[in-house]
C-alpha cells in the first residue's frame, strides 16, 4: 500500500487542531487502533506547536507537513523556515526549554519520541529545521498474536 | 474548550471540556487563574474526563498552576483522565506532584 499527502499551513496555533485531525484521517486507510491514532495526533501537534513558538516565535511563517505511507508505516515530515536550532541534542533532551518563562514543559520531542517508532531532527536548507518521523501500524496487534 | 466549575466547600471542581493545545492554554491558564483569585479554597480538582486531546503544552499549564496553588497551600489533583490525555499525563512523570484521582 502506497500513499502520499502535503499540507502547507500558515503558522498559527488555530491551525494545530487542523494538522493533526488531517494526518490522523490520512493514515486511516492503515486500520490504525484508537491508540495508535491518537499517538500521531500527538507527536504531530508537538511538531507543529514547536514551529508556532520557537521556529517562528508566533510570527508570520509557513509550515510544511508531508505524509507518506510504505506498507504498514507512516512517515511524517514537519518542515519549517524558522529560526533553526542552534543545538539539536540538546533541544531534545527532556525538560529543555529556551522559554522558562513561559511555563513551557519541554517535553515536546520527548512525546514524538515516545510516541513514534523513529524521530529525526535535521537542519533545513537554508534555514528552519526538518522533523521526520514514523510510525508502524498494527505491532501492538502482532505482538499480542506472537504471545 | 469549554471549562465548567463547581464549589463543594472549600474544594474546586473544574471540568475542561475539549481540545487543549497552544491554542487553548491561555484561555484555560486565564479561567483557572480567575478562579483561583476568586475562590478560598483548599484544594482544587482538575475533572479531564471530557478533555479529548492535550499535548505537552497542557503540561506547562498544569505545571504552572500547580506552582501557584503550591504557595498558597492548595493541593491540585487531576482526575479521570482520558486514555490518550493519560498517556502523556504519565510520560512526563506529572503524578508525582499533582496527583490522579480515579
Amino acid at each position: 500500500m502506497e500513499n502520499n499527502m502535503s499540507l502547507k499551513i500558515k503558522a498559527i496555533s488555530r491551525n494545530e487542531a487542523f494538522a493533526r485531525s488531517v494526518v490522523g484521517a490520512f493514515c486511516v486507510e492503515l486500520n490504525p487502533t484508537m491508540d495508535e491514532i491518537n499517538d500521531i495526533k500527538t507527536a504531530v501537534s508537538e511538531a507543529v506547536t514547536n514551529c508556532i513558538v520557537h521556529a517562528y516565535d508566533y510570527k508570520d511563517g509557513e509550515i510544511e507537513i508531508n505524509a507518506d505511507i510504505q506498507g504498514s508505516c507512516l512517515h511524517i515530515e514537519i518542515k519549517d523556515f524558522g529560526v533553526g536550532i542552534d543545538d539539536i541534542a540538546k533541544a531534545r533532551q527532556p525538560f529543555f526549554t529556551t522559554k522558562p518563562d513561559e511555563e513551557r514543559s519541554g517535553m515536546g520531542f520527548t512525546v514524538m519520541e515516545s510516541f513514534m517508532d523513529t524521530l529525526t531532527v535535521e537542519k533545513n536548507s537554508p534555514c528552519g529545521t526538518i522533523v521526520k518521523m514514523s510510525k508502524t501500524f498494527g505491532m501492538n496487534k502482532r505482538k499480542a498474536d506472537e504471545k | 474548550m469549554n471549562i465548567q466549575h463547581r464549589l463543594n466547600g472549600t474544594t474546586l471542581h473544574v471540568g475542561l471540556i475539549g481540545e487543549l493545545d497552544e491554542s487553548h492554554a491561555a484561555f484555560v491558564r486565564e479561567h483557572l487563574d480567575e478562579m483561583f483569585e476568586k475562590c478560598k479554597i483548599s484544594e482544587a480538582i482538575i475533572d479531564m474526563s471530557e478533555l479529548s486531546f492535550m499535548d505537552s503544552t497542557g503540561i506547562g499549564v498544569l505545571i504552572g498552576r500547580y506552582k501557584a496553588l503550591k504557595n498558597k497551600g492548595v493541593r491540585l489533583f487531576v482526575e479521570r483522565p482520558s486514555r490518550a490525555v493519560d498517556k502523556v499525563l504519565s510520560l512526563t512523570g506529572i503524578y508525582k506532584i499533582i496527583p490522579k484521582i480515579c
